[in-house]
């Protein structure tokens, strides 16, 4: 039995994992395409403050877990894949057999349809290549514009910032992080940006990049123009599906999956980013692309490859967690609320404190948070878990705090 | 034989023996909000239940990290945090589904309790056995295992739980 899996991020490795666990006697071949042993890219933040080197960016931290674990590792683009054949084609025109496939390719930063965009000194934020070369240019005093005010472009203000540079964010919608975020979660988070000396600017877009002199000049859909030396797009990521063409399967937003992760062609799985999976709590089917969700979808596939339909992909939640320059947010599930739903709000403008609970009927089905950090997990224990919250959905709705009680009280049955 | 925490809030008083002498076990200081075991209060029901990690099978928190910072001590079965590799991007923190691994905005880590490698300060400082450290089939988790699984996003096909 050979197993391949295409792509070398968190649901690649977690996959390749599972398998070495499940299947002892197979052959495992991870295949990415970046030099660097398989690596986080949630990490790129945290390096560019130099809290740690690029070996603290690893997803594996032993010198020899791919040896140990018998998986070889290449790296090395994929042109095309042969469904048919049951074959893969590498960019040097190699080709490889496999038996089970899965493609776990992530996705790639979009690239807006800006003039200038690939100027010299415009970077995205998304690999390890991106980082150094925004090491080697964010210097203390450069003046630096950061397109997209979204989950990426914001976990990385505070690094940009550290870093002794001038900062300006440019967001074409109403207000920060709106996929993650409410209208007043967005305006707390832009009053503590701007509380730190940050320039914030949402409802505004940027209409060109030109090169002028050795800086670069951003001009903006308002009329303005912003001097930088040092322009970073982060305005969303899309699944990495284009080496798919010729191969049939289909694709939607992501690759799409059923309940066990195989793609439209059989013995070939799809996970992480670049998957289109069942979503919890609607079920419906979308690309997360978190990395939570990516590690749940490599270890659900590879079960799936080792033994055919034995374990159930039964949704995965869509959360995350961001520090905004030490300003701590998280979503959880349908944070944006459901029709005919009550919700719990605690807003504290001062303290800069939100909590927004959701709920369908008697369960939770959504949270969002700005604030708070202790027991936030529990949010994904109330919601995941269905518990029927009885008398703690009125007890909810009048203190939105009580979270931990809640949860103790109506899943665990403690008090 | 591997051992647990065991957990009877029906004789716990509300003390916070518990949280001081964890978190001057853990951080030095007598600080319960630095405490990984954590005592509610239910105002309704004038009952007090401690709480903390089960060190529970699934381990969402050590398969969430992105960077291997969560590893797992084979002498006790608890998952401890390796400070030195944790970056502090809190998706362990959201990933338990219990709510016990918290990030500590002093040090830009994440705190869990880890058994104290084997000797549990908490259950050394509880004055009415409200909190012991007994063999780990003495617990009775099956329940919470139960809702752990209805948590997970995977489930064996043929024992598949309600839901989706």
């Amino acid at each position: 039995m050979h197993h391949i899996v295409i792509g070398a991020g968190p649901a690649g490795v977690t996959a390749c994992e599972t398998l070495r666990d499940l299947d002892p006697s197979a052959r495992i071949t991870l295949i990415g395409d970046e030099p660097e042993p398989p690596y986080s890219r949630m990490a790129i933040p945290y390096l560019l403050v130099e809290q740690i080197d690029e070996s603290g960016t690893y997803l594996r931290r032993s010198n020899d877990f791919y040896a140990r674990n018998r998986i070889d590792v290449m790296s090395m683009p994929v042109s095309s894949i042969n469904p048919a054949d049951k074959v893969i084609s590498l960019s040097t025109h190699d080709t490889l057999d496999y038996d089970r496939l899965l493609i776990a390719t992530g996705s790639t930063p979009v690239q807006p349809p800006i003039s200038g965009i690939n100027l010299p000194g415009v970077h995205n934020c998304w690999n390890l290549a991106d980082a150094r070369a925004i090491a080697t240019r964010a210097t203390p005093g450069t003046r630096v514009v950061l397109i997209g005010a979204g989950f990426i472009g914001c976990i990385i203000l505070e690094s940009l910032h550290k870093r002794g540079i001038e900062l300006t964010v440019v967001e074409r919608e109403d207000r920060m992080v709106p996929r993650m975020m409410d209208e007043a979660a967005g305006g707390l988070l832009k009053r503590w940006c701007e509380s730190k000396d940050i320039t914030i600017l949402t409802r505004t877009g940027v209409s060109g990049i030109e090169q002028e002199g050795a800086g670069l000049s951003v001009s903006l859909d308002n009329g303005d123009t912003l001097a930088a030396g040092l322009v970073i797009t982060a305005t969303g990521v899309q699944p990495n599906t284009g080496f798919l063409q010729g191969a049939d399967i289909d694709i939607d937003q992501g690759i799409l999956v059923d309940n066990y992760l195989e793609t439209s062609k059989a013995d070939i799985f799809a996970a992480g980013d670049v998957a289109q999976g069942r979503d919890h709590p609607t079920g419906g089917f979308v690309v997360q692309a978190i990395q939570p969700t990516a590690v749940e979808h490599g270890r659900i596939a590879a079960a799936n490859m080792v033994k055919a339909r034995s374990v159930v992909h039964r949704g995965s939640l869509n959360m995350n967690i961001l520090d905004t320059h030490g300003l701590i947010s998280s979503s959880f599930g349908q944070w944006m609320g459901v029709e005919g739903g009550d919700s719990a709000v605690l807003l504290d403008q001062d303290r800069y404190l939100y909590l927004n609970l959701q709920f369908g009927g008697d369960h939770l089905v959504g949270a969002s948070s700005i604030g708070y950090t202790q027991h936030i997990g529990v949010l994904r224990g109330l919601i995941c878990s269905r518990a029927p919250l009885g008398a703690w959905k009125q007890r909810l709705l009048d203190d939105p705090t009580r979270l931990m009680e809640a949860y103790l009280g109506s899943v665990q049955g403690l008090a | 034989m591997q051992r647990s925490l065991l957990i009877d809030p029906g004789k716990c008083t509300g003390c916070v023996q518990c949280e001081l002498a964890c978190s001057l076990e853990k951080e030095g200081i007598f600080n319960p909000s630095k405490s990984r075991i954590r005592v509610f209060t239910f105002h309704y029901e004038g009952r007090f239940v401690p709480y903390t990690c089960t060190q529970c099978s699934e381990a969402w928190c050590m398969q969430a990290c992105p960077v291997d910072a969560i590893a797992l001590d084979a002498g006790t079965g608890a998952k401890v945090i390796l400070d030195a590799a944790c970056v502090g991007c809190k998706v362990c923190t959201i990933s338990c589904p219990f709510g016990t691994v918290n990030y500590n905005s002093d040090t830009g880590k994440v705190i869990k309790c880890d058994l104290c490698g084997g000797d549990p300060a908490c259950a050394k400082a509880c004055p009415t056995a409200a909190i012991t450290y007994v063999d780990a089939d003495q617990t009775g988790y099956d329940k919470m295992r139960v809702w752990a699984g209805k948590t997970d996003a995977g489930a064996m096909a043929s024992t598949q739980y309600g839901g989706t």
